[in-house]
């Protein structure tokens, strides 16, 4: 390993008693990098550690100490989660799993020499590089908003500090005031997640600030569980949530962060609050690695392995898989393929056929949930959609809430699997 | 003509007997109801219940022995929730039939029901305040083991716990390896048949789980028994 001494010592706190022994005993064994901590990369790290038992070395490299999983971010928002409730540590992964945990940034990959480049200094050699680095944002997407605008329009599209800032600015509108999101144009991260965060808003407002407005600018005709969630909209929050599409003008927009203005289809709004949700591109360290085609990096199916370069990988939002959405249980999927892919290309264990699923619930009001899934194949070409279901309008009280109740197991299970 | 009668009643009575075993099995919610007046002294059941001289028993199935966390328990029953003792028709059987004898320093004194069909039918009458049939997660009510018919082949497939465990992956993005069961059951230490017969039940799409349907119908009979297998006694 070539990691200075400052590195190392950053790290220390997380490795704990993980990291010295495998470091003095990792010469020889293959050796795997995962970058980012996500439900992809913290999946792949923890799914290749266990299942080795020791064979392989795996180093996995997060700036944050604290995670906060941007799914159930938006229950944050809505008053049904505290934000420690989503926040999470790597510690298990480093104690009881022996995964050398760095937390720098991941700033160069150099495939030749195979090796991942740290903003603190030094680089991590690989035979298998796994990069997991969720979205960025397309520069110049929403015309008067560029990443230093965040702190007056919030994306809150990366959980934690951007989603309390977005708190405590709607908890802060006058009477009666006007909340505006710009949404994304396909494909990006959580499909049904506006929508979704349309509702936490408005649940919150309706508590709080009953005249408040709440407008959607929208470059999409139509959005995930459209139809649940335009129910549910006017069942719990009557008149309170204007959705402009594509056909009333919701594409053409522009904002400015200094006026708190809102121009959409040539008409000027003045907000309290403006969330603006970009355009999405992979992860940067992935444009970096000259794995991107276009925003996204293309993957073959069967092992998430890049269409670039056979010894990369790239799981969850940033790869260009195919048909699964762009979500944490999608890659923490993807993840569990890719792990048993890369430990039997390493270790000669045996590769089983990949399968991939995928579940996607919302809240909408308390006790009002609903879901969309579907399970999906490798094909030769893409990660093909082989069956799915959707909640039903009309559902009773009683499902509704057992499918709310049921979003709160499931991210009990998939936060535990991620970090063990 | 006499002959083909008998013939054509050997073929009812064979093909009822199994429903009519089964009916008397869950017992009679009605009749349950009128015997779980002895209980009501101590117990509610049913909307509103609150935890009064006995806990409540809404939702009694599947749930841990003493698993109330607002009632104060005798140490004896918090003792075997811990060890494991759930709430299932055949464990509340056993404890309503004498409960100071099948756990000794309980604080219910009731001496008990010895009449089988007694026990059976209040059994049957407090399934109706556990999950319903087309709530998710489903409660056991609806799992028993019995409930569906799967073909004994299908039963006696040896699964190989190795495929199993890399199968298992798609499982635990909801159900906890752990065994936590907040809003989705547990799924580790099943019987395997109790196993095979619930994954069955939603492969056929008998059980009527959306997400359950779709994950077990893509599953094929040896991958379902790797998977019982495996979640029998995972790692």
């Amino acid at each position: 390993m070539t990691l200075n001494r400052r590195v190392f010592l950053g790290a220390t706190g997380a490795v704990a008693a993980g990291l010295s022994a495998p470091m003095v005993l990792a010469q020889g064994k293959p050796r795997v990098v995962v970058v980012g901590g996500g439900a992809g990369g913290a999946t792949a790290a923890r799914y290749i550690a266990k299942d080795s038992k020791g064979e392989v070395d795996v180093t996995l490299i997060e700036p944050s100490r604290v995670y906060y999983t941007c799914f159930f971010s938006n229950l944050y928002l809505g008053g049904f989660q505290e934000l420690s409730d989503i926040a999470h540590s790597y510690g298990t992964l480093a104690a009881n799993y022996g995964i050398n945990v760095v937390h720098d940034w991941a700033t160069g990959v150099d495939r030749d020499a195979k090796t991942v480049s740290l903003a603190g200094g030094g680089s991590v050699p690989y035979d298998k590089l796994i990069l997991s680095p969720g979205i960025d944002f397309v520069e110049g997407a929403v015309e008067g908003w560029n990443i230093s605008s965040q702190n007056k329009m919030p994306h809150a599209y990366k959980a934690g500090s951007q989603t309390e800032l977005l708190k405590a600015q709607i908890m802060a509108m006058p009477e009666g005031g006007t909340f505006a999101m710009v949404a994304p144009p396909n494909p990006y991260r959580c499909p049904p997640g506006p929508y979704e965060r349309v509702s936490m808003v408005a649940h919150v407002l309706k508590a709080n600030n009953p005249t408040a407005k709440i407008i959607v600018a929208d470059p999409k005709p139509k959005f995930s569980k459209m139809s649940l969630f335009q129910e549910g909209w006017a069942n719990h929050y009557e008149g309170m949530v204007d959705w402009i599409g594509e056909d009333f003008g919701g594409g053409t927009v522009s904002v400015n962060p200094d006026a708190m203005t809102v121009t959409i289809d040539g008409e000027e709004t003045k907000v309290d609050v403006c969330n603006v949700i970009p355009a999405m591109k992979a992860g940067r360290i992935a444009e970096m690695a000259g794995v991107t085609d276009g925003n996204w990096a293309p993957v073959n199916a069967a092992d998430m392995s890049s269409k670039a370069d056979p010894d990369i990988y790239v799981l969850g939002d940033a790869s260009q898989q195919g048909d699964m959405p762009k979500s944490g249980f999608s890659a923490n999927s993807q993840a569990k393929v890719c792990a048993n892919a890369v430990r039997g290309a390493l270790t000669g264990s045996k590769v089983f056929p990949a399968k991939f699923s995928n579940t996607c619930w919302s809240l909408i009001d308390t006790d009002d949930g609903v879901k969309v899934g579907a399970t999906y194949e490798a094909t030769p070409e893409k990660i093909a959609k082989v069956d799915g279901f959707i909640s039903q309008t009309g559902e009773d009280a009683d499902l509704r809430k057992a499918t709310y109740e049921e979003s709160l197991g499931w991210y009990a299970g998939i936060t535990s699997d991620m970090f063990g | 003509m006499r002959r083909s009668f008998i013939l054509t009643c050997a073929t009812v009575l064979v093909s009822i007997a199994p429903l009519t075993r089964a009916a008397e099995d869950l017992g009679d919610p009605e009749a349950g109801k009128v015997v779980f007046a002895k209980c009501k002294g101590c117990h509610q059941v049913g909307e509103g219940a609150e935890n009064k001289i006995g806990p409540h028993l809404n939702g009694i199935f599947g749930r841990k022995a003493a698993g109330l966390d607002r009632f104060n328990y005798s140490k004896s029953l918090a003792r075997a929730g811990n060890s494991g003792l759930e709430w299932h028709a055949d464990t509340l059987s056993a404890y309503i039939e004498n409960p100071r004898a099948f756990a000794s320093g309980t604080r219910m004194s009731f001496r008990g029901l010895k009449d089988p069909k007694d026990r059976a039918n209040v059994i049957a009458y407090l399934r109706e305040f556990s999950d319903n049939p087309r709530d998710i997660p489903e409660a056991d009510p609806t799992a028993t083991g019995t409930d569906h018919s799967v073909d004994p082949a299908i039963l006696a497939i040896q699964g190989d716990p190795e495929y199993g465990a890399y199968l298992s992956s798609e499982c635990t993005t909801c159900h906890q390896i752990e065994g936590g069961d907040e809003g989705i059951p547990s799924i580790v230490y099943w019987p395997d048949e109790d196993f095979v017969v619930a994954m069955h039940a939603y492969k056929d799409k008998q059980r009527p789980h959306p997400v359950m349907q779709m994950i077990a119908g893509r599953l094929s009979n040896d991958e379902i028994a790797a998977l019982a297998a495996y979640f029998n006694n995972p790692q």
